[in-house]
């Protein structure tokens, strides 16, 4: 370092400390979290104060087929055998195979018997275990290991639950739901995964609690997802413990409105080792709680300890050179919260770009919280218990804690969209039929009221025909099956059809 | 083989109808008249607007956005065209007199009978002109939100300024497009039946109206995968399902980017694809966003229809979907030359997949094939110039 910045440095910080201990004599104004104000910024607190979910799938009223799989049976043949409400139970024993899900209200079960459990192993060369789509899906207790892809991972299925699986060295996610609303990840063991043990990606309305993941990258991940809540888990030995922040270049922009509580982030100081080029690759080992463009963040009641990076890091995208440019992506974290947490031992070994913004703060030493880059409206609750860099601008939170909140689940599910029987018929009768038939003449089948004059008065007739179609006419092509309606759309659209007037 | 046949017979009486219906007394004495109901696939509203209806339509998706897995609904879309608009624009469409040279019609490089694209790695423009890019197929662009490779154009109709304008592809002028149609006796009174609000009907504006019109007509979603998706678990054999589960699957990552229902998540994509030999590399959307961070990167296409559509990549570089395929697991960055600094896509990884995976993706691909609501060609456009 050049001599003459060396001495305007330790002016300076002579400066700055004269500055400080003039400061000693005020005692700091603690702000007790026993009975003050609650959030009241997240998500529809009205709904929630009348209605407090239980659970992300509503219990059922009725209870359908019970399929026994047992070791040496193909568990993805009970998924096709079964019926939406029906439940797959799985005994102990070795399975080897990627089990789908494309069907609603299924409840696949391992039966854990003396401790041994229904034990999925992909043997270093199956890609995912368990993938669903269908809505209301249950998975509980299974062991999952050796898989290339993801333990579990779901693709649009809303209301899921995913509870006390083991998931051990699989691949790139451990757990790992996609584009779905209002789910419950919970009470799961999840270690030694190349990116997040538990991964929500592009998901709204999100419960994970009483996890613990371990030997990982990341150990949960919030990511472009609104309304989650993150509580009660034991986040420890990842590269970076608990993650919430916006991937640009996804397709759903946001992180939103995450509450952050009550879980052991502790000692995340394994080496990062996630794949070249992957998001989580540029995450510092010993990082605590990573806040990256994500807004209304809540930190509380945290025990965050022996983190060598920092406790908690809130930065924007500037700081991540690695990641692709969006437009349409706020690089911003705004309106970070951070209310009580305990605070050990964090930042006791930190990085090049952490030591150089404490420097500007005149700040050496352990670091438990560090800001970089511009935020909006943040704010923060005895601010005198942290060492903290960047934090200059939070302003105190008008509240101490989240107690006004359970969680965000939506209570009896999401809503399935209502669609009018005619409605329903039409969109039918449009979206498929109309490439063979028009109203009058012959296009590929026969015209519209040919077929009213045969079925006139009758749509059930109908129903059963375009469900195993028949060849009736020498001249004509024989029409495919539309078995793949479910029994509603078929009848609307027989019933639609036999009304149509032009 | 039964189902081929079926499918050929099935088109060669369709083909057999509109002809029917194209020899048929309706024409008005230009010889053209358009039509007054909506294409397949669309509702005609009270106020003649043709309105889209699909089974996505059945579907919700998170925050709206059109993403996700089966059973889940399509992007925002393009409609409320009237009928009028519609059947111009696709007369419009196939009529050489756009060009120049009046020699190249939209469907020379979005021919209906090659997916809507032209079978060849680069375009041809009217006078011979090699275009740096390949033709996207134009199924389904209703619901695409950002249009051309690098996702320079925000609607269709920006988009049909492109080409018309561009020297490589139609090479024509404003002037020279308007004196063209001008030319034609029929054009003035069809643009005023399909623009019967207009003062001046025949206008640059209605124009790329009615061309957005007729694009947005094109629909494909009743393919073998969609019968899958709303609930046939039979629709797809058993290779197809297999590939659908390597598709999706964190191993191949497919979906991530190519994402259900329309198979794109409509982003900018760095995946680091080789160009012919000899053609400089091509930045794509770093010109668009001014971002070097974007450099090569192009926007995800839709993968429906796709088997219909080779050679593919921005470049056609790869002549065979299952070449195309195989690109991704050669490894991260391995057909970027030396010196050149791209930021990959994160999910361009090493997935390993074996010969057997290739295949079955390749098969799930061909799944999505559907032309149920192919649009009537005409045999004749009002030019005369159809050849």
């Amino acid at each position: 370092m050049n001599n003459k910045i060396k001495i305007v440095l330790v002016i300076i910080i002579f400066a700055g400390g004269w500055i400080l201990g003039s400061n000693n004599n005020t005692a700091p104004v603690i702000t007790s979290s026993m009975g003050g104000a609650s959030y009241s910024g997240g998500y529809q607190p009205e709904a929630q104060a009348a209605v407090q979910a239980e659970g992300a799938v509503a219990l059922r009223t009725e209870q359908g087929q019970i399929h026994l799989v047992k070791d040496g049976d193909s568990i993805q043949a009970a998924v096709e055998a079964a019926q939406p409400g029906d439940t797959i139970q799985v005994m102990p024993g070795i399975y080897s195979e990627t089990v789908y899900i494309d069907k609603d209200d299924i409840h696949l079960l391992g039966v854990i018997q003396e401790g041994k459990r229904a034990t999925m192993d992909g043997l270093g060369k199956l890609n995912d275990a368990i993938l669903y789509s269908g809505n209301n899906v249950v998975i509980e207790n299974f062991r999952i290991t050796k898989y290339k892809g993801n333990g579990i991972m779901g693709q649009a299925g809303n209301n899921f639950e995913i509870r006390n699986n083991v998931i051990v060295d699989t691949g790139i996610y451990g757990i790992f739901p996609q584009l779905g609303t209002n789910g419950l990840v919970e009470h799961n063991v999840v270690s030694g995964i190349e990116d997040a043990a538990i991964y929500i990606g592009m998901s709204d309305n999100i419960h994970v609690a009483y996890n613990e993941v371990f030997d990982s990258v990341a150990g949960i991940e919030i990511e472009n997802s609104r309304h989650a809540i993150v509580e009660h888990n034991n986040a420890h030995n990842n590269t970076g413990g608990i993650l919430a922040f916006v991937t640009p270049g996804l397709p759903i922009k946001t992180t939103e409105d995450v509450i952050i509580r009550n879980n052991f982030v502790l000692n995340n100081n394994t080496p990062n080792f996630g794949a070249p080029g992957s998001i989580v690759s540029g995450i510092p080992a010993g990082t605590g709680i990573l806040v990256m463009a994500a807004d209304d963040v809540i930190i509380e009641g945290n025990i965050i300890s022996g983190n060598k990076t920092a406790g908690i890091i809130v930065n924007d995208h500037s700081f991540a050179t690695t990641i692709t440019m969006d437009v349409e992506s706020d690089p911003n974290s705004d309106r970070t919260m951070i209310l009580d947490n305990v605070m050990l031992n964090n930042g006791y070994d930190t990085i090049a770009e952490v030591k150089a913004v404490a420097l500007t703060e005149l700040h050496t030493g352990l670091v438990d919280i560090v800001h970089v880059g511009s935020s909006e409206g943040s704010c923060i609750v005895n601010r005198h218990r942290y060492r903290a860099v960047g934090i200059g601008n939070y302003g105190d939170c008008d509240f101490t804690n989240t107690d006004s909140i359970d969680n965000y689940l939506v209570a009896g599910g999401a809503d399935r969209r209502v669609i009018h029987p005619s409605e329903r018929g039409e969109i039918a009768y449009l979206g498929v039929c109309t490439g063979c038939h028009s109203y009058t003449g012959r296009l590929i089948g026969p015209s519209v009221q040919v077929i009213q004059a045969m079925y006139a008065g009758n749509p059930e007739a109908l129903v059963e025909y375009i469900n195993a179609p028949v060849k009736k006419r020498d001249n004509f092509p024989p029409m495919p099956a539309q078995n793949y309606l479910d029994a509603e759309t078929q009848m609307a659209v027989a019933t639609y059809m036999l009304a149509l007037e032009k | 083989m039964m189902a081929g046949a079926n499918r050929a017979n099935a088109l060669r009486t369709r083909f057999l109808f509109w002809l029917v219906l194209l020899l048929s007394p309706y024409s008005s004495a230009s010889g053209f008249d358009l039509n007054d109901q909506c294409p397949p696939s669309f509702a005609l509203s009270s106020d003649n607007q043709c309105q889209l209806r699909n089974l996505y339509q059945l579907y919700d998706s998170l925050q709206g956005q059109g993403l996700g897995g089966l059973k889940t609904a399509l992007p925002h879309h393009r409609d409320g065209f009237s009928p009028q608009q519609i059947d111009l624009g696709r007369l419009l469409f196939f009529d050489p007199v756009l060009s120049g040279n009046k020699d190249l019609s939209c469907a020379n490089c979005h021919n209906p009978a090659k997916g809507f694209s032209d079978g060849m790695a680069r375009s041809v423009g009217a006078s011979g002109q090699l275009h740096p890019r390949s033709a996207p197929t134009l199924w389904n662009s209703a619901f695409l939100k950002s249009l051309l490779w690098d996702a320079r154009a925000d609607s269709l109709e920006q988009q049909a300024l492109g080409p018309l304008f561009s020297e490589l592809e139609m090479a024509n002028t404003p002037e020279q497009l308007m004196a063209n149609l001008n030319q034609v006796d029929a054009y003035p009174e069809l643009f005023t039946q399909a623009f019967p609000n207009s003062e001046d009907a025949m206008v640059i504006a209605n124009i790329t109206t009615a061309l957005t019109a007729f694009q947005s007509s094109l629909i494909s979603l009743n393919s073998p995968y969609d019968r899958y998706a709303h609930g046939d678990s039979k629709a797809l054999n058993p290779e197809q399902l297999e590939g659908l589960n390597v598709f999706r699957s964190f191993v191949a990552r497919c979906s991530q980017c190519h994402t259900p229902p329309l198979f794109t998540n409509q982003q900018v994509a760095v995946i680091g694809t080789p160009e012919p030999e000899g053609m400089p590399r091509d930045i794509g959307a770093q010109a668009t966003f001014g971002a070097e961070r974007l450099r090569g990167g192009f926007k995800v296409p839709t993968l429906r229809n796709i088997a219909l559509t080779a050679p593919y990549m921005h470049s056609g570089r790869f002549a065979t979907l299952r070449e195309a395929t195989e690109f991704y697991t050669k490894g991260r960055g391995h057909a970027v030359p030396e010196g050149e600094e791209l930021l990959l896509h994160w999910h361009i990884s090493e997935p390993n997949l074996t010969p057997s995976e290739l295949d079955r993706l390749v098969d799930f691909m061909g799944a999505l094939s559907d032309e149920s609501f192919m649009p009537e060609i005409p045999q004749q456009v009002p030019s005369g110039l159809l050849h």
